[in-house]
């Protein structure tokens, strides 16, 4: 970028543009009419003579078609006048691609604006229910959702299930929006330093397996495992029954964010986890957020 | 010796008007005809309805084209490309055939210009009359008449721009606007735009068009040959020209040309057939028709200018040895082609199924493994139901023992609808290898079974 920020190549760029056109009109005016040795005989030659008597005919074009040619020079230092061209001149209208975009989207705010408004003064559960709203949420989820959770909301590895009733966050349709908007941050620190050795681990995820009912526990370890549990309760609660507050999963129902077999229970356990939904309040605006909470919210919702 | 006194040689000149005389005969119908037929066809359609809705309407906005009972949609802009194709090589046969026949009768310059031409002889009167009003110094009378011929060419002009504008945007519509001059700006551009074009075109550039502008002109002689019919003055008979001798309707000179100039005065381009061949003839037949009633008058045979090909005036070939020549190779070559175009256009809309889908798999998640072990993928049907009526339809997907649509295989689309519809599909343990496998996802209407349409898709096993 250093080279533009020279004014050396603006200049440059700017004699060249000034002279190539310079140069169109120079050149037609001097090759609309010129002087050649007089003729005889019915029709007129340029004067041009090639091969001793080759010579070329003069049919002239139409004197419109000229002024066509000085019209279009005109346009062209009009264009350089009004618009951006000449070098780093930014032309007297001020137009550039950056401001039509934003025109753009004002625009579109505009048209559908109203709409979104519409929906943003009633209530979500109001919302879920209107077949039009429904319509919109699931083309906005579709858009800039359904990467992460999947088309059918149903998440990923490591990317939560939209549809059970099972909610890191709480499920309310209040709590829904505030994760659109704001974002969450979801961390389990790793604890394998804490739990001690890596028989400890093992036993405290059997443990955990067993908050479930899994049949994958093994009883023994569980046993082992169920007094190193407490350096876990602080978040996951006495019964591992989770907080919504502060994000921590139930660890007695069988849905897992990552997989609920033994070994991948310890690896969080050892090495933790750390989960990013990104906030969409700013991007997204209030009132299309408003809808697609909405339609979050009925995925694992009776609307009708 | 002297040197020669140098001269200004202009490669620009200024136009010199024409004022082309009124042609009337076979030739001169046949273009009426032709402007009855274009105009009629131009300015009546956008009039027309079908399903309750303008039956050819080029929707820009939602990007529909409808031409009667067909709707084109983008996905469809091949059609275009093929209609080009059949435009092309239609010119290209009946231009090796009969010259330019096109340009004569049915090319919109050559249309708009005789409408235009017709005002003028209203308004102005005659040739003669037309060019003494040119000489004529300012005065009321010509101030009168040149207002009247422009106000009638701009209302002429301006109902020709309105119709253009009502292919895109519903003519009913626009009538309305235009009554409290409520276009939007680009129907005002547009409208203005095209009046401006014809009434400059029509009115002014007239020949001008023809022979610096239209590129038709310039690559037309390539599918020109000695066999190609063209306007021609039969030079054996007519030379030497000379006034006309009273007794035997011949020249004085004994060819049957009595120099009249009939045939430069009515022609549009100004030019003098007598000369030959040439490149600003645009084969209006409009000499004909003059010379033939010159003919006619002193009592000679039809024909000193007609309809002739190169090769027959110099051998004196007869009319229906020309009719032969036509069957030239290079003639059926354009023939088959045209009609290989035409074949392939014709059953492709005919076996064209008014339903689109892309099978899309979400790329998110390879395959998901739910209870008992069965594996789900996740894909989008984009939809576009291209019909105007609503129709409901099944999604069955195929290509794996057991696989089965885990969300609803019904959905309803409204009229030219396009949706996005997430479906799952499922399939039981052990089914499939692991990797991707190749499956197929079939939608079909319920109520009319010929809409359906089959995309392959890939189901992934997880390792
Ligand atoms: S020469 Fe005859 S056919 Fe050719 S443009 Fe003139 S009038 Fe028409
Ligand atoms: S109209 Fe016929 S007779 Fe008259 S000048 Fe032309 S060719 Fe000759």
């Amino acid at each position: 970028m250093s080279d533009f920020t020279n004014n050396f190549w603006n200049l440059y760029i700017v004699v060249l543009t000034v002279l190539g056109v310079l140069g169109c009109a120079v050149l037609l005016y001097s090759q609309s009419k010129y002087k050649v040795a007089k003729h005889n005989g019915p029709v007129g030659t340029t004067g041009h003579v090639w091969d001793e008597d080759l010579t070329e005919l003069n049919t002239p074009m139409p004197r419109w078609w000229m002024w066509m040619f000085y019209l279009t020079i005109v346009f062209g230092i009009a264009y350089l006048f009004l618009y951006p061209g000449l070098g780093s001149y930014a032309g007297k209208l001020g137009w550039n691609s950056a401001k039509e975009y934003k025109a753009e989207l004002a625009k579109a705010d505009s048209e559908y604006g109203p709409l979104f408004e519409k929906y943003r003064q009633q209530d979500l559960k109001a919302v879920a229910a209107d077949p039009q709203a429904h319509a919109i949420g699931e083309r906005l989820f579709l858009t800039y959702c359904a990467q992460c959770h999947g088309s059918d909301a149903r998440g990923n590895k490591g990317f939560p299930n939209l549809t059970d009733k099972d909610w890191l966050h709480g499920g309310a349709p209040e709590t829904i929006k505030q994760t659109i908007m704001n974002g969450r941050h979801g961390v389990m620190p790793a604890m394998g330093a804490a739990l001690g050795s890596d028989k400890d681990i093992e036993n405290v995820a059997h443990y955990v397996l067993s908050l479930s009912g899994s049949a994958a526990s093994d009883p023994i370890k569980s046993v082992f495992g169920k007094s190193k549990f407490s350096a876990c309760m602080a978040c996951h609660g006495a019964g591992g029954v989770g907080n919504q507050a502060m994000g921590a999963p139930n660890l007695s129902d069988k849905t897992w964010l990552y997989g609920g077999s033994a070994e991948t229970i310890m690896e969080t356990i050892r090495k933790g986890r750390d989960n990013t939904m990104p906030a969409f309040g700013d991007f997204l605006g209030e009132s299309k957020v408003h809808v697609l909470s909405a339609y979050v919210w009925s995925l694992s919702n009776e609307t009708k | 010796m002297n040197a020669p006194e140098p001269q200004v040689i202009r490669m620009y000149e200024a136009r010199q008007e024409i004022y082309p005389r009124e042609a009337k005969g076979r030739y001169a119908s046949l273009r009426w005809l032709c402007v009855w037929l274009t105009q009629l066809a131009f300015y009546g359609l956008p009039w027309l309805t079908w399903n309750g809705r303008q039956a050819v309407l080029f929707d820009l906005t939602t990007r529909k084209f409808y031409l009667f009972g067909l709707v084109l949609w983008p996905q469809d802009f091949i059609y275009l490309a093929a209609l080009l194709i059949i435009c092309a090589w239609l010119l290209f046969l009946v231009t090796a055939v009969a010259g330019r026949v096109w340009c004569g009768f049915a090319c919109p310059q050559t249309v708009y210009t005789e409408i235009f031409l017709w005002i003028e002889r209203k308004i102005e009167g005659p040739r003669s009359a037309r060019m003494a009003l040119a000489k004529q110094g300012p005065s009321l009378r010509k101030f009168s008449k040149r207002t009247a011929k422009h106000l009638a060419w701009g209302l002429v002009a301006l109902w020709t721009g309105f119709t253009f504008v009502g292919y895109f945007t519903p003519i009913k519509v626009l009538g309305a606007e235009s009554f409290t001059l409520a276009f939007g700006p680009w129907e005002w551009f547009w409208v203005l735009f095209y009046a401006l074009a014809t009434y400059g075109n029509a009115g002014w550039l007239r020949e001008q068009v023809c022979k610096y502008m239209c590129p038709y002109a310039r690559f037309q002689s390539s599918m020109f040959d000695r066999d190609t019919l063209i306007v021609t003055y039969d030079a054996k008979r007519g030379e030497p020209r000379g006034k006309v001798a009273k007794d035997t309707g011949l020249s004085v000179n004994g060819g049957s040309c009595i120099d009249c100039t009939m045939c430069v005065q009515v022609c549009p381009t100004g030019i003098d057939i007598r000369n030959g061949l040439q490149y600003e003839c645009i084969g209006c037949a409009a000499c004909v028709d003059a010379c033939n009633s010159v003919m006619d008058k002193v009592e000679q045979p039809r024909g000193l200018i007609r309809y002739s090909t190169d090769r027959a005036l110099a051998t004196g070939m007869s009319a229906q040895d020309i009719r032969r020549r036509a069957m030239r190779p290079r003639v059926l070559i354009y023939t088959a082609g045209l009609l290989l175009v035409v074949i392939a256009v014709a059953s492709s809309l005919v076996l064209r199924t008014p339903l689109k889908m892309d099978v899309i798999r979400d790329r998110g998640s390879m395959g998901r493994e739910v209870d008992g072990g069965a594996i789900e993928n996740v894909y989008r049907l984009q939809i576009m139901n291209t019909t105007e009526q609503p129709h409901r339809y099944r999604i069955v997907a195929a290509g794996l023992p057991g696989l089965v649509l885990a969300t609803t295989d019904e959905v309803t689309l409204a009229g030219t609808e396009t949706r996005a519809v997430p479906i799952r599909l499922r399939a039981p343990h052990g089914a499939g290898q692991a990797g991707s496998n190749k499956i197929t996802v079939q939608l079909t209407a319920l109520d009319d079974p010929a809409l359906t349409v089959k995309e392959t898709a890939v189901f992934i096993v997880p390792r």
